[in-house]
C-alpha cells in the first residue's frame, strides 16, 4: 500500500465512488418499481406465469459484459455511455426481483386477503396498504441480493471504460500497481456492505409486526 | 454484424473462433469440476449433519459482494511473477472461477439436503439403512433438483467471468471483446458478446436437460419449490 498516491488521488477515487454508487443503486430503485406491477402481473396470469418467471430467468443468463457490449446495439448509444450499465443491471434486477416479488405476494395468507376484503378494501388499497407491505420481508431478501451482486457486476464495466471503482482494477493491472486496485476491493465490499444494511434497516421499519413477535 | 460472421477469416486459425469457444468451454469445465470437489462434499456433510450451516451461508454471502474483475486483478499481480508463462494468468483466472463456483453449488446442496422431508428419511432409518446409505440413496437424489438449480446459477457464473478474465490475457470468447475494445473494432466486440450470450444460453438448456434425465419423475412436482 502506497498511502502517499491514495492521498493525492482521493478526489478522484471519490468520484468513482459516487459513480459506483449511482450504477448500482439506480438499476435496483427503477428494477423494483418495475418488478412490483409485472410481479403481481405473473401472479395473477395463472399459465403465463411459468413462461413469465422463465423468460425473467432468461435475461439472467446473459454475461454481464455481453450485455454492456450488445446494449449499445439496441439502444442506438455509444459503448461509453453509463446508459448501458444502468440499462443493463436494470433488466438484472428486474429478472431477480420479478420473482421476489410474485413469492412474496403468494407467501401472503389468503386469510388475511379475505379479512381485509371483508373490512371494505377494494382491490387495489388492499394491495397497496395489505398485500404488499406483507410481502416486505420476501421482497427485501430480494433485493439484499440484487443490491450486493449489481455492486460487484459494476465494476466489470470498466473493462468497456465506464466510470466507477473497476477503472482502479484496470489501472492497477496497467501500472503493475497494487494500491488502487486493493482501495477497489475495499470500497466495493464497503460499499455493498452499506447497501445490504440500508436495506435490512428500511425492511426493518416497514414491518415493525416482526420485531413485536413471540 | 453477419459480414462479420460470415467470413471465413473468423472461423479458422489459432484466434479462429471454434479455437475460442474450445478454451472458454475447457476454462469452464475445469473450473466447474474442481469447484463441485470442493463444495459437494461440505455440502453434502453440512446438509446431512447440519453442522455449519450459518458459516456457510455467511461465506456464501460475503463472497458475493467481491468484485471478480479485483480480484482477478490482483492475484494476478501476485502471484504473477512466481510462474512461469502462461499459469501466470492462467491459474490466476481459474482460482477465482472456482472460489465464484463453490458457493452457489455448497449452498443449493446443504439446502436441497436439509430440506429433505424428516420423515423420507426415518422411513429409510426404519429400513434398516445405514447413515452413508440415507445419505446417497434418500438424501442425495431428492435433493437433486436444488442441486442443479446451484450447478445451473455456478456454471452461468463461470461462463460470464470467463469472459471478463479475456482481460489478463485468459483465452476464450472474451477475447473477441477485449481486442475488440483494444482496437475500437465494434463488430468484433458485438459478435464475441453475442456468441457469449449463446453459449451460456446453450448451456443453461443443456443443465435444464440433464436435471430432467437424472432427477427422479416422482420428484417432479416439488422441483419448483424453492428458487435458489
Amino acid at each position: 500500500m502506497i498511502w502517499g498516491w491514495l492521498y493525492q488521488e482521493s478526489g478522484r477515487i471519490s468520484e468513482l465512488f459516487a459513480w459506483h454508487l449511482g450504477l448500482s443503486t439506480l438499476p435496483v430503485i427503477i428494477g423494483l418499481l418495475l418488478a412490483i406491477p409485472l410481479g403481481w402481473l405473473a401472479r395473477h396470469l395463472g399459465l403465463f406465469q411459468a413462461a413469465f418467471l422463465g423468460g425473467a430467468g432468461l435475461l439472467y443468463t446473459i454475461p454481464s459484459l455481453a450485455l454492456f457490449v450488445l446494449l449499445p446495439l439496441v439502444l442506438g448509444t455509444r459503448i461509453l455511455d453509463p446508459l448501458n450499465v444502468v440499462v443493463a443491471l436494470t433488466l438484472y434486477s428486474l429478472a431477480l426481483l420479478v420473482r421476489t416479488v410474485s413469492d412474496g405476494l403468494g407467501a401472503v395468507p389468503p386469510a388475511v386477503l379475505q379479512a381485509a376484503s371483508a373490512m371494505g378494501y377494494r382491490p387495489a388499497a388492499r394491495f397497496l396498504l395489505v398485500e404488499l407491505p406483507l410481502a416486505v420481508p420476501v421482497i427485501a431478501a430480494g433485493l439484499r441480493v440484487a443490491v450486493v451482486s449489481n455492486v460487484s457486476i459494476v465494476s466489470v464495466a470498466a473493462l468497456v471504460g465506464t466510470p466507477q471503482l473497476g477503472l482502479l482494477f484496470t489501472q492497477g493491472l496497467q501500472l503493475h500497481f497494487l494500491t488502487p486496485i486493493i482501495v477497489g476491493i475495499v470500497l466495493c465490499v464497503l460499499l455493498a456492505a452499506l447497501l445490504d444494511g440500508l436495506v435490512q434497516l428500511l425492511a426493518n421499519r416497514l414491518t415493525p409486526w416482526q420485531r413485536k413477535g413471540p | 454484424m453477419v459480414s462479420w460472421f460470415m467470413d471465413p477469416e473468423h472461423w479458422g486459425g489459432p484466434d479462429g473462433v471454434p479455437v475460442l469457444l474450445a478454451q472458454h468451454l475447457a476454462y469452464s469445465g475445469i473450473a466447474l469440476f474442481v469447484a463441485c470437489l470442493i463444495a459437494m462434499p461440505i455440502g453434502l456433510y453440512v446438509g446431512h449433519t447440519r453442522r455449519g450451516v450459518v458459516v456457510v451461508a455467511g461465506v456464501a454471502n460475503a463472497l458475493r459482494a467481491l468484485p471478480t474483475l479485483g480480484l482477478i486483478v490482483l492475484l494476478v499481480i501476485l502471484l504473477g511473477p512466481s510462474f512461469a508463462s502462461d499459469l501466470a494468468f492462467v491459474l490466476p483466472s481459474l482460482i477465482v472461477l472456482v472460489l465464484l463456483a463453490v458457493p452457489p453449488i455448497m449452498a443449493a446442496t446443504y439446502a436441497g439436503i436439509g430440506a429433505v422431508e424428516p420423515e423420507a428419511v426415518d422411513a429409510a432409518r426404519g429400513m434398516g439403512q445405514r447413515p452413508l446409505q440415507i445419505l446417497f440413496g434418500v438424501e442425495l437424489p431428492c435433493a437433486l433438483p436444488l442441486i442443479f438449480s446451484g450447478l445451473r446459477s455456478a456454471t452461468l457464473q463461470i461462463i460470464s467471468t470467463a469472459t471478463i478474465a479475456a482481460y489478463v490475457s485468459l483465452g476464450g470468447l472474451g477475447r473477441l471483446i477485449i481486442d475488440g475494445r483494444a482496437q475500437n473494432d465494434y463488430q468484433q466486440m458485438a459478435a464475441g458478446a453475442i456468441l457469449v450470450g449463446l453459449l451460456a444460453f446453450a448451456v443453461d438448456l443443456l443443465i435444464g436437460l440433464l436435471s430432467h434425465l437424472f432427477v427422479s419423475p416422482g420428484l417432479k412436482r416439488h422441483s419448483r419449490r424453492s428458487p435458489l
